[in-house]
C-alpha cells in the first residue's frame, strides 16, 4: 500500500510543476506585457517602467523568473490582486467556503439521489420506471446549466416568488463568519430567521450545480448494478433463499459502489467548472464566480493565482479518490 | 429501375475491388444494434431535423436574423395575448424575430461542434498514435502534459484561454478543442497499445510494412470504435462548452445568433419576458440531448460487451 501511494505521489509532482508552468506562463501570453497592464490606462513613464520591471524580476531571464515564482508559491505566495491589492491566496481563502458549502451541498444531493434511483432502474431493468429514470438521467446530463438556473429564477423567484434571485443571504441578517458556511454560521448567531434565509438561498444553486453529477451518479451507479447483478455470487446469494432486498444491499450494492465512488471522486471537476457557471447566475460570492469577474476585470495575478490554486486542488482530490479507491479495491494495487 | 440496378452493380464492383463486403457488413451489423436502441432512432431523427434546419435556414427562416423590427420590441410568442403570426415565437428586446434567430443558430451551433471534433480528433489521434506505439519518453511526456491539461476544469481552462487569445467565436473554439483533445489522446493510446502486438500487426511488420503504414493504415482503422462514440459526445460537450462561453460573454460576441450569446443579451429581461430565455436554452438542450441520445446508442452498438450475442 505505501508504494502504491507513493507511486501516486510521484506522478503527482510533474503534473503539479507542469500546471504551475502553464500559470506562470498564462501573464506572459497575454497580449501586452504585465506591467502596462499592471499600469492601466494611465500608463507609466519610461523611468518607472524600468524600476517595475527589475522590481518584478521581469528583466531577468524566464528560467529564472520562473524559479522565483516556484520559489514563491511553496512559501504560500500566490501574488497580489491588481484591484484589490490583497493576496491572492487571501481572497482565495475568504471565497472558498461559500463555494466548499455548495458543493457539499450539491454533491450531497446528487449522491442521495443518484445512487438509490440508479440501483431502482437497475433492478427493475426494462421497467417503464428504469426507462423514465434513465431518460431523466440523460436530460440532466445534457442540460445547459447556466439556462437551467435561469428557467428556476423565473419559476421559484419570479412567479412563486418563494426563493430569493441572489446571494448567500437577506441582507438583513448580519453576523460574524466563523466557519464561513452560511447555513453553520446562521446558525451559531440565533438570530431568528437568519438559517431559513441562508437555506432559502442556497436552495436553487445546489439544485441547478447538482445537476450533471446527480444524472452522472445514476447512470453509473445503473451499469455497476446491472454488471454486479449478473454475477455468479448474487445468483449463489439468491439461491440460497436470502431476501432480494438482503442480496442487492448487501452483495450486490457493496461491489457496485466500488466505481461509483470513483465517479463521485471525478465530479470535483465538473463541480467546480459548474460553479463558475453556478455562480455567475446566482451572484454567489465564491471562487467561480471570482474567477470570472477577475478575467472581466483583467485582474490577471488573480487568474493566475486562482488558476494553480484550483488545479492544485482538483489534483488533490483525485490523488485521495485513488487513495481510497485502492484501499476499497486491493486488486488495483499490485 | 435500371438506375437502381446499376448503381448496385457499381457497388457491387466497388466492394470487390477494396475489400467491401466485410467492411458493409459491419456497417449493417452496427445499424442492426444500432436501431434497436429507440432512444438512439429519436436522437439521430431529430438530430438529422436540426441538420437539415441548418442547411437550409435562409429558405425556412421567415425573417432575416439581424433585422431590428421599430415598434416590434419583446412581442410575446403567438398564442399569447400581444403575439402575432408574423412573429411566431416573439421578438427580442431590439426587435428581432426569435425564430429567425433560433435557426440560424442551428448553423453556428452544427459548426461549432464540427469544428471542435474535428480538431480535437485529429491532433488527439495523432498524438495518441504516436504516444501509443513508440512509448518510452515520448508517451511519458505525451501523457503527462495530457494529466496537466486534465487538471483544469475544462470551462475554466477554456475561458483562460480565450482571455489569453482574446474573446470570439474561433477562439473559444480552438480553446474548447484543445480542453476536449485529451480524451482522444487517452483513448488512442490504449487502443494502440493493446493493438500493437497483435498477430495482425506483427504480420504486416514482417512483411515490411514502414512505420507510417503500421500506425495508420494497419492499426489506425481497428481503434475506430471507441473514438467514434467518443467523438460524439465530444460533438455535445462542444456544443454545451460554447455556450457557455457565449454565455459569459467569451465565446459568439453579439449580434451573432448564437443561441449561449441570446441567452446573454436575454439575461435582464428573465422575469419580464420569459421567451426571449426559454427559447434558446431549449434549443441547446434538444439539440444535445439528441446527439447523447445517439452517442449512447453507438456505444452499445460498438461496445461488443454490452451486445446480446
Amino acid at each position: 500500500m505505501l508504494r502504491f501511494i507513493l507511486h501516486k505521489i510521484g506522478l503527482l509532482i510533474p503534473t503539479f510543476i507542469g500546471v504551475s508552468i502553464i500559470a506562470f506562463a498564462f501573464i506572459r501570453l497575454l497580449p501586452g506585457d504585465p506591467i502596462t497592464l499592471l499600469a492601466g490606462e494611465r500608463g507609466v513613464s519610461a523611468e518607472r517602467y524600468a524600476e517595475l520591471q527589475s522590481a518584478f524580476g521581469f528583466d531577468q531571464p524566464l528560467v529564472i523568473q520562473y524559479i522565483h515564482y516556484l520559489g514563491d508559491i511553496l512559501q504560500g505566495d500566490f501574488g497580489t490582486s491588481f484591484v484589490t491589492k490583497r493576496p491572492v491566496l487571501d481572497e482565495f481563502l475568504t471565497l472558498f467556503p461559500a463555494t466548499l458549502e455548495l458543493s457539499i451541498c450539491a454533491i450531497l444531493l446528487a449522491t442521495l439521489i443518484g445512487i438509490p434511483a440508479g440501483v431502482m432502474a437497475a433492478v427493475k431493468r426494462g421497467s417503464f420506471f428504469d426507462q423514465s429514470i434513465m431518460g431523466v438521467a440523460l436530460i440532466g446530463y445534457s442540460m445547459p446549466i447556466f439556462w437551467w438556473g435561469l428557467l428556476l429564477i423565473i419559476l421559484f423567484s419570479g412567479v412563486l416568488q418563494w426563493t430569493p434571485v441572489s446571494g448567500r443571504i437577506s441582507l438583513l441578517f448580519y453576523f460574524p463568519q466563523v466557519t464561513g458556511f452560511m447555513l453553520i454560521d446562521s446558525l451559531l448567531s440565533g438570530q431568528p430567521g437568519a438559517f431559513r434565509s441562508a437555506v432559502s438561498h442556497l436552495i436553487l444553486p445546489t439544485i441547478v450545480l447538482a445537476t450533471i453529477p446527480l444524472a452522472v451518479i445514476a447512470r453509473q451507479t445503473r451499469s455497476a448494478m446491472l454488471e454486479v447483478l449478473s454475477e455468479d455470487y448474487v445468483r449463489t446469494a439468491r439461491s440460497k433463499g436470502l431476501a432480494p432486498r438482503r442480496v442487492i444491499g448487501l452483495h450486490a450494492l457493496r461491489n457496485a459502489l466500488i466505481p461509483v465512488v470513483t465517479t463521485i471522486g471525478l465530479q470535483v471537476g465538473v463541480l467546480l467548472a459548474g460553479a463558475i457557471l453556478t455562480e455567475t447566475i446566482f451572484s454567489w460570492p465564491g471562487i467561480g464566480k471570482w474567477m470570472v469577474d477577475s478575467v472581466f476585470k483583467r485582474d490577471y495575478a488573480v487568474v493566475q493565482g486562482g488558476l494553480l490554486l484550483i488545479a492544485g486542488m482538483i489534483m488533490l482530490v483525485n490523488l485521495a479518490v485513488d487513495l481510497i479507491y485502492g484501499l476499497i479495491n486491493p486488486r488495483i494495487r499490485r | 429501375m435500371t438506375d437502381r440496378a446499376q448503381l448496385d452493380e457499381h457497388q457491387l464492383e466497388e466492394e470487390l475491388v477494396v475489400g467491401g463486403p466485410e467492411r458493409r457488413g459491419r456497417l449493417a451489423e452496427f445499424w442492426y444494434y444500432f436501431r434497436q436502441n429507440r432512444g438512439a432512432v429519436i436522437g439521430l431523427v431529430v438530430f438529422a431535423l436540426i441538420v437539415v434546419t441548418a442547411v437550409l435556414a435562409p429558405l425556412i427562416a421567415p425573417h432575416s436574423p439581424s433585422v431590428q423590427n421599430r415598434g416590434a420590441f419583446l412581442l410575446p410568442p403567438f398564442w399569447q395575448e400581444g403575439g402575432n403570426t408574423t412573429f411566431l415565437l416573439g421578438t427580442d428586446a431590439v426587435g428581432r424575430d426569435m425564430l429567425s434567430r433560433l435557426i440560424y443558430g442551428a448553423r453556428f451551433s452544427l459548426f461549432i461542434g464540427l469544428f471542435v471534433v474535428v480538431l480535437a480528433m485529429s491532433v488527439g489521434i495523432i498524438v495518441g498514435l504516436i504516444a501509443g506505439y513508440f512509448r518510452g519518453w515520448v508517451d511519458t511526456v505525451v501523457m503527462r502534459v495530457m494529466d496537466i491539461i486534465l487538471a483544469f476544469p475544462s470551462l475554466l481552462l477554456a475561458l483562460v484561454l480565450v482571455a489569453i487569445l482574446g474573446p470570439g467565436l474561433l477562439n473559444a473554439m480552438v480553446a474548447i478543442a484543445l480542453v476536449l483533445q485529451p480524451h482522444f489522446v487517452r483513448l488512442t493510446r490504449a487502443s494502440v497499445m493493446m493493438e500493437r502486438n497483435s498477430d495482425y500487426v506483427i504480420a504486416s511488420r514482417v512483411a515490411g510494412a514502414g512505420r507510417l503504414r503500421l500506425m495508420f493504415v494497419t492499426i489506425l482503422p481497428n481503434c475506430m470504435a471507441p473514438l467514434i462514440v467518443q467523438a460524439t459526445l465530444s460533438f455535445s460537450s462542444a456544443i454545451l462548452d460554447a455556450a457557455a462561453l457565449g454565455f459569459l460573454g467569451m465565446g459568439a460576441q453579439p449580434p451573432t445568433p448564437e443561441w449561449g450569446t441570446m441567452l446573454a443579451e436575454a439575461r435582464e429581461f428573465i422575469l419580464r419576458a420569459w421567451w426571449v430565455v426559454t427559447f434558446p436554452g431549449l434549443a441547446i438542450l434538444v439539440t444535445v440531448l439528441a446527439i447523447n441520445l445517439m452517442g449512447d446508442g453507438m456505444r452499445d452498438a460498438l461496445d461488443p460487451k454490452l451486445k446480446k450475442s
